[in-house]
């Protein structure tokens, strides 16, 4: 059922967001500076909204009278589809960089071909979210940069942190019978060009940043069927005890 | 008062030409935004950062986060030039009122000026 199909896939690209805001909310005062703390609770706002828009619609399309807060805060581990990437640990500086770099080069080529979807209201969350997308990803391929092409011990970090993360994105563009129907009617987009893209970032960013690009075939894949890694476990709870603990509740 | 800025061995000792004390080594920019086309830069504030795109980006996150500017000029402190307060009778403290044109009739055709 299509309408279906819709939820489904609107919930996958609305957790991503969701997920890696509540990582990146996780840091803020946290960071090397006062810029960068400002930068990164920015950047983790541009994710939560872009959240909200995506699980607000969702409820629409459900039918049921669901809020973006019962959709994102009454499920669990198992129903939730992000890519296994978003959920993973901060780490460090260079960690939290690699994982955001990765995001962002995804998401940049993901909603820009969002655009022209034939469902409007869709293609019009991804033409906010788009503008957003290609300032972080300016941003992390700034820092990327700066690791890569710094001192020793930055350079050695970025290059472990972008091999640490490598695994977990291959899972951003899995897809099945769900995506499948939706590109079928012009919904979703095809997600070989948005990898080619990805691809080309990556190759470009790399190069100048002198990181060694992985080439690890081995993906932990399965995040958008809700098999996760142990770390979104641990998430879910911070993220959703209060709403469950007063249900309805608003803040 | 300053701070020990952790060094990794062999790493030559970072020159700025301002304090950078409890920064992490980062020179200072003087940041102007302009709030819409037609304006000039204004000066907003100041950020720390290790270059000049890293600054543009770091003021954009701490100066533009409300929607205040559509430009962003960056500049190293060090390399602004100022009046020393201590000239500041010399230079200013000294009313030249008549310089004002508000001696002047404005004939009516004129309107709004």
């Amino acid at each position: 059922m299509a309408d279906n199909d819709l939820y489904l896939y609107l919930l996958r690209l609305a957790d991503d967001n969701l997920i890696v805001s509540q990582r990146l909310s996780e840091i803020v005062a946290r960071m090397p500076d006062l810029e960068e703390d400002i930068a990164v609770a920015n950047v983790a706002l541009d994710h939560l909204g872009q959240a909200r828009n995506l699980y607000t619609y969702a409820g629409e399309v459900e039918g049921k009278g669901q809020s973006e807060d019962d959709i994102a805060m009454l499920r669990n581990e198992r129903e939730f589809s992000n890519s296994v990437l978003v959920e993973q640990p901060n780490g460090d500086f260079a960690q939290t960089t690699a994982r955001q770099f990765y995001l962002d080069a995804y998401q940049v080529p993901l909603y820009e071909a969002l655009t022209k979807s034939s469902d409007v209201n869709l293609a019009g969350i991804a033409g906010k979210a788009a503008k957003e997308a290609r300032y972080h990803l300016q941003r992390s391929a700034l820092w990327l940069v700066r690791l890569g092409d710094g001192t020793d011990e930055s350079h050695q970090r970025i290059q472990a942190a972008v091999l640490a993360m490598w695994p977990f994105t291959g899972d951003l563009f899995v897809t099945d019978g769900v995506e499948e129907r939706l590109f079928e009617a012009g919904i979703a987009p095809d997600l070989v060009p948005v990898r080619d893209r990805f691809d080309a970032t990556i190759t470009e960013v790399f190069g100048t940043a002198t990181i060694v690009r992985p080439t690890d075939p081995y993906q932990r894949i399965g995040g958008r069927a809700g098999f996760h890694t142990e770390h979104l476990g641990h998430i879910l709870p911070e993220l959703q005890s209060l709403y469950r603990a007063h249900a309805g509740a608003d803040w | 008062m300053s701070y020990d800025v952790p060094k990794i061995e062999g790493e030559e000792d970072p020159t700025f030409g301002n304090s950078t004390a409890g920064t992490g080594g980062y020179p200072l920019w003087e940041v102007f935004v302009r709030a819409q086309r037609g304006l000039s830069h204004v000066h907003a504030g100041s950020v720390h950062a290790s270059d000049g795109e890293a600054a543009t980006q770091a003021a954009r996150d701490v100066y533009t986060r409300r929607e205040e500017g559509v430009s962003i000029w960056v500049v190293r402190s060090s390399e602004i030039h100022a009046t020393d307060p201590d000239d500041s009778g010399d230079w200013f403290d000294n009313p030249k009122i008549y310089r004002h044109p508000t001696f002047y009739e404005i004939p009516e055709e004129v309107g709004h000026m």
